[in-house]
């Protein structure tokens, strides 16, 4: 019960701070995870869990929900809106050495299929590599491109395409 | 060293472990033709065939013996041969067929000699008759005859031993005897589609690799749909198939074996790779692969080996698809900023753009006749569109919010793609013709995308 209510709060602090960025409206951290969802079966003792390290949530919520930048159509650089989310990603993995992650490259539909792959993957790089310029090692960042295959706004217009064009950091748990 | 090189090998050659595979379809058989003895008339005139009547009756047998192929023997088998022929015809706005079961069924004897006045009363040019007999072997042969009921004369005929569970490619050689006969092409029915099935919703898309014949008939899904199958291609002996996957998390293209149900990474590196492509022989296998972000397009021999990269520009370069000869390659690059199409000698050499049509052009299908390139044009809507391997005499083919990745028929008459529904994202395999008047929907089983449309079959 509490750590559902833990998550509650904590979707929508993400969402509240992910909606002062003006480049993204109505940004939503992605699911979690299976971290929240652990209940405590022994009956005992029912501290409050807060969120594990290298955990995504925990990551989500030490960026301010700023796991997410996004991009113009068929534009894979990183412009002065992204820069504070991955200097607050980047802040992050130097803090935690143990942390590696996967940056998921997205497109909207209005592309063809085998385009989108190629341009998510090169979304996720540009956001690897400005994370790399931060001074992340390399070998902490994965990269994986889903093109227009994953959409998270599932609606056909401008503001849906804007928010499906993305680059996703993940904690590689 | 010996160990290294062993060790190396045996990387390459082993089976990539295959979590997301359903049994394996059985492989293609080739089908056997027997010579049907008889005269061969020179072509009437075709200027009008597609307005042509044609009655296909019921074909005949001598007599009705079990068979695997149906339950019902082969007398019901043979009015089922001419269903399928008729729907054959008719589905892809060839002539203006009437089927078997509006018509007299003749006789076994009557296929050879057909009983002219009956069909003359009928307004019907032309006819066709076939009979089906069982083989002591348990096989199957059919007959096919083509007759002009005006001339009272055979045009054309045909017959093949097929397994029973190849009873439906009989019709379709069949249907495309007639095809050829009276239009002058050559046939494209007797193939198959490879394609997505997708199910789910927008967001949450099962996406599943299956086949099909022609006419949608003998589905099969290859993979289970635990992880995402994207962009098949049919090797051109169909015994092969590219598409990407991403099984191990990654995607990556594979070359599934559909005689053994095994599948091996089209090349070894742990970069992304796209857009998997064969060349017309079905020697030479072309993948896309993003190294640091930058995808380029290499070639790869289809036994293995080393791959030749053939694009090295900073853009995305992807795709490709193969003149008919095999000497060029034309593909997708937006190294001038957008999406564009250009073509290549088969060495990547003289890589030059060829769409400057407004808009962005995208996913090149070069036609198997050699004649013209078919393409996505994006200007607004996503539109099929053909033009000449030169760059010119741009056709669009479809007006729809948005179609997209053409493939070609056989004969290279008739072009399938695929068509996105706006909001819901529902996906439907359509096909047309090259006036871009004759389109219709493909019957599948779920929503469905990225056709890919095989060479007539062996």
């Amino acid at each position: 019960m509490n750590t559902r209510f833990a998550t509650i709060v904590l979707l929508t602090s993400a969402v509240a701070i992910a909606g002062c960025k003006p480049k993204a409206p109505e940004i939503l951290p992605p699911d979690p995870g299976a971290t929240t969802t652990q209940t405590d079966n022994t009956g005992t003792a029912t501290r409050p869990v807060g969120p594990q390290v290298g955990s995504q949530e925990h990551f989500v919520n030490a960026v301010n929900g700023q796991n997410i930048i996004f991009f113009d159509t068929d534009r894979y650089n990183i412009d002065s809106a992204d820069i504070p989310a991955l200097q607050s990603q980047a802040q992050y993995l130097m803090q935690n050495p143990g942390v590696n992650v996967t940056v998921e490259g997205h497109c909207d539909e209005r592309g063809t299929r085998d385009y989108n792959l190629a341009l998510g993957e090169r979304r996720a790089n540009a956001a690897k590599n400005y994370l790399v310029s931060l001074g992340v090692p390399s070998n902490r960042i994965r990269t994986v491109s889903y093109g227009k295959e994953r959409p998270t706004a599932t609606g056909s217009n401008e503001r849906a395409w804007s928010q499906n064009r993305r680059a996703v950091t993940v904690v590689i748990s | 060293m010996k160990k290294l090189a062993f060790l190396a090998f045996f990387l390459l050659a082993a089976p990539v472990a295959a979590q997301d595979l359903g049994e394996a379809p059985p492989p293609v058989t080739e089908v056997e033709t027997v010579e049907e003895e008889g005269l061969t008339l020179t072509v009437t005139d075709d200027s009008a065939w597609e307005d042509l009547g044609i009655a296909i009756a019921g074909f005949a047998t001598d007599r009705d013996v079990d068979t695997p192929a149906n339950s019902g023997g082969t007398a019901s088998l043979g009015k089922e041969l001419a269903r399928v022929v008729f729907n054959d015809l008719r589905n892809n706005g060839l002539f203006k067929p009437t089927g078997p079961d509006s018509l007299p069924q003749p006789s076994y004897g009557q296929i050879t000699s057909p009983n002219w006045p009956s069909w003359s009363n009928r307004s019907t040019e032309m006819l066709v008759h076939g009979y089906v007999r069982g083989r002591p072997d348990g096989r199957l042969t059919v007959g096919c005859y083509l007759y002009d009921v005006v001339l009272q004369d055979e045009l054309a005929r045909a017959g093949w031993v097929v397994p029973p569970r190849d009873w439906r490619r009989a019709a379709h050689k069949c249907a495309d005897l007639v095809y050829s006969r009276l239009s002058g092409e050559s046939p494209f029915l007797d193939s198959r589609i490879a394609y997505i099935a997708e199910t789910g919703p927008k967001d949450n898309r099962t996406k599943r690799l299956a086949i099909m014949d022609s006419d949608g008939a003998n589905h099969r899904f290859i993979t289970t749909g635990r992880s995402t199958a994207l962009t098949p291609r049919y090797s051109p002996d169909y015994r092969k198939l590219l598409y990407l996957s991403y099984v191990d998390g990654n995607p990556r293209i594979y070359i599934y074996d559909i005689g053994t149900g095994r599948q091996t990474l089209v090349t070894q590196s742990t970069n992304p790779t796209f857009a998997p492509r064969w060349s017309p022989d079905g020697k030479w296998i072309l993948y896309s692969m993003a190294v640091s972000g930058n995808t380029d397009i290499y070639r790869v021999s289809a036994d293995g080996g080393p791959s030749i990269r053939l694009t090295n520009t900073p853009g995305i370069d992807i795709g490709g698809s193969y003149s008919p000869d095999g000497s060029k390659i034309v593909f997708e690059s937006d190294r001038s900023g957008s999406q564009q199409i250009y073509v290549m000698d088969a060495n990547g050499q003289s890589q030059k753009r060829l769409s400057f049509f407004g808009g962005r052009a995208a996913t090149p299908e070069w036609s198997p006749r050699g004649d013209q390139i078919a393409f996505t044009h994006i200007a607004g809507n996503f539109r099929i569109a053909v033009m000449s391997p030169a760059g010119g005499k741009l056709t669009h083919l479809t007006n729809s919010w948005q179609d997209e990745a053409p493939t070609w028929a056989p004969n290279g008459r008739i072009i399938q793609f695929f068509r996105t529904a706006r909001n819901s994202g529902t996906t439907a395999l359509w096909q047309v013709d090259l006036t871009g008047r004759n389109e219709r929907k493909l019957p599948t089983p779920v929503d469905a995308s990225d056709p890919a449309w095989g060479p007539i079959l062996p």
